[in-house]
């Protein structure tokens, strides 16, 4: 009787071939972040010494070899700030479609695909759309405004998944019972559905900014210059970009001292972490708050 | 009886539209406009890079040099020449080299996080992964450009470091969280009475996840290599700057090549809008729009199917 649980060679080769795969799996993972925190490392020595206030706050010289980058900054605050204006109403509203309003049908199951598509899009093709559409067709020419709507279309897929994420987290009990006292279906979205999840709605647009700030292509034929010597005034000005800006200085132009684009690249991925991190710690101390 | 209460005089009155009632009729229609709004963009990203490229296929494209010749030199005074053949192959060089990088480690790091990691560790990867997914791709190719290029150079001792190693492990680099995350969706898709049952056999989890955990995840796994793949396909700053963009087909990881996303990239600032030039690369964009799609719906039939089979 006691020799059936005793451990068997076969027990032993299965233990031991479980260990073997968790310690090679464990290492390929450690493998696959470890690249991300040495180039981080590098990125925050090289490109450390370059930071300063003084290097956020002015102007880049001598044909950008040296000063700041601050219209890079501005302009990117601009270009951030307008495509969310454009993207956040079309997303939620995207997002209540799909999660509160849609039947599992055909048109539902195209928007779903749809949205994978727009993600998956090239953002060079976003690029050229924004050309053709918002510079050409509607002739917002070179600007902040066809920049940033190209932008908008492109990070729309992160509001909607995010949003519809948040929206469907809520338990449909609560629906349920506010349907109940004969509230109409706005009624119960606006009291009941959105108060209940604002906070993860808010993560996702946090996301967006981060995803937003980062993108080069879809700015370089739209609205963003290489060199701009005034700050942008309206939505029909053009601006300098941070993350175009790391391109320029990195390929374009001659004879910049090394320690420039490491500091222009530090600021443009601190933004992006920082941005990244708020959102995951929202989240997780969203998930211990949560009551249900 | 005070005058502000309303006495409903019989059924009919209660069914009334109200202020409520039209606010409801007027949210559902705005939010289903906002709903087919993907639908749209997706449409309309179609009709205007058509538009401004469907000139250079009716008019000018001989569908045999476009797809068969090394030739791209579309500034030629003489004879422009649209040969994109070595452009294909520098986005191929660059996405083959890519996948074996990504796929071995990403779907590794999604079954150690899914199966195997727990707690602390567990949360500290994902957060890790979901950072390394949010570099922006100029940054990559910053890093291709300033940190890869002169390593490449000093480890193999060639002339220059921007080519087909650098943009392909810059790409796999990127395209592993992407695939991580879609790779650890899928494997969390997986009822966990399956893994239940298997461990009630007796089995080790190494056993639970080979026999039990990846062929049920077995298309979602496929979707994920795909999704991966297509964004490095469509990788455009990244490429730019890490290939040395120059055209050619690649004889050697070391060479330089070109991709048709950075071609678009590097030379439409220098084009007047409406010739020859400028269309062609918005036929560049439909080709990168067709394939891209090709690709994402390919990775939705596949999981689809899974889904399908399930509830069977």
């Amino acid at each position: 009787m006691s020799s059936m649980f005793q451990r068997t060679a076969l027990n032993a080769r299965n233990e031991q071939r479980e260990r073997m795969v968790r310690a090679v799996f464990g290492l390929m993972t450690v493998l696959l972040v470890l690249p991300v925190l040495i180039i981080l490392g590098l990125l925050v020595l090289r490109g450390g010494p370059a930071l300063s206030i003084e290097f956020l706050f002015s102007e880049p010289e001598k044909g950008m070899t040296a000063g700041g980058i601050l219209p890079a900054l501005v302009g990117t605050i601009w270009l951030v700030a307008v495509s969310l204006v454009a993207s956040v109403p079309i997303g939620i509203a995207a997002a209540l479609y799909l999660s509160e309003y849609a039947k599992d049908n055909w048109l539902t199951r195209a928007i779903n695909l749809a949205i994978i598509n727009l993600a998956g899009v090239p953002s060079i093709v976003h690029a050229l759309f924004g050309v053709g559409a918002f510079v050409l067709f509607f002739g917002f020419g070179t600007s902040i405004l066809a920049a940033s709507l190209t932008l908008a279309v492109m990070a729309l897929p992160v509001v909607i998944v995010a949003t519809r994420e948040s929206l469907q987290a809520v338990p449909m009990a609560f629906r349920e019972a506010c349907w109940n006292m004969g509230a109409t279906r706005w009624q119960t979205i606006r009291k009941v559905v959105l108060p209940n999840s604002i906070s993860g709605i808010l993560t996702g647009i946090i996301l967006e900014v981060s995803r937003t700030a980062g993108e080069t292509a879809p700015i370089m034929f739209t609205g963003a210059a290489f060199f701009l010597p005034f700050l942008p005034n309206t939505v029909m000005d053009q601006t300098m970009a941070l993350s175009l800006h790391l391109y320029v200085v990195t390929t374009q132009v001659p004879n910049v001292p090394e320690h420039l684009p490491y500091g222009v690249a530090l600021v443009l991925i601190l933004i992006v972490l920082i941005l990244n991190a708020t959102s995951i710690a929202f989240r997780t101390w969203l998930r211990g708050r949560k009551k249900w | 009886m005070s005058s502000d209460v309303r006495v409903p005089r019989d059924a009919s009155d209660l069914d009334r539209p109200d202020a409520a009632w039209f606010w409801d009729k007027l949210v559902a229609l705005l939010v289903f406009v906002g709903g087919i709004s993907g639908i749209v963009f997706v449409i309309g990203i179609f009709v205007f890079i058509t538009k401004e490229g469907l000139g250079f296929i009716t008019e000018t494209m001989d569908v045999g040099e476009f797809f068969g010749s090394v030739n791209w030199r579309p500034t030629s005074a003489h004879r422009p020449t649209y040969g994109i053949l070595a452009l294909l192959a520098g986005t191929a060089s660059v996405t083959a080299l890519a996948t074996p990088i990504s796929v071995p480690f990403s779907l590794a790091a999604a079954i150690y996080i899914g199966e195997f990691a727990s707690g602390k560790v567990r949360e500290t990867l994902k957060v890790l992964v979901e950072l390394l997914a949010a570099i922006p791709s100029v940054v990559w190719g910053f890093i291709g450009f300033s940190i890869m290029n002169p390593m490449i150079r000093d480890t193999f001792d060639v002339p220059v470091g921007l080519c087909v190693l650098n943009a392909g492990i810059i790409l796999g680099l990127m395209a592993a969280p992407i695939m991580t995350t879609i790779a650890e969706d899928a494997l969390k898709a997986v009822p966990d009475g399956f893994r239940e049952a298997a461990e009630a056999m007796g089995a080790t989890r190494w056993q639970v996840v080979r026999r039990v955990v990846l062929p049920a995840a077995k298309n979602g796994l496929v979707a994920a290599v795909l999704l991966g793949v297509g964004r490095g396909f469509g990788e455009t700053m990244a490429v730019l700057m890490a290939s040395g963009h120059s055209i050619n087909v690649p004889t050697s990881p070391f060479d330089s090549v070109r991709a048709l996303t950075a071609t678009i990239a590097a030379e439409l600032g220098e084009t007047v809008s409406g010739s020859d030039h400028y269309r062609v690369l918005f036929t560049l964009g439909i080709l990168l729009f067709a394939v891209t799609f090709v690709i994402n719906l390919t990775a939705d039939v596949v999981v689809r199917g899974r889904r399908r089979k399930r509830r069977a």
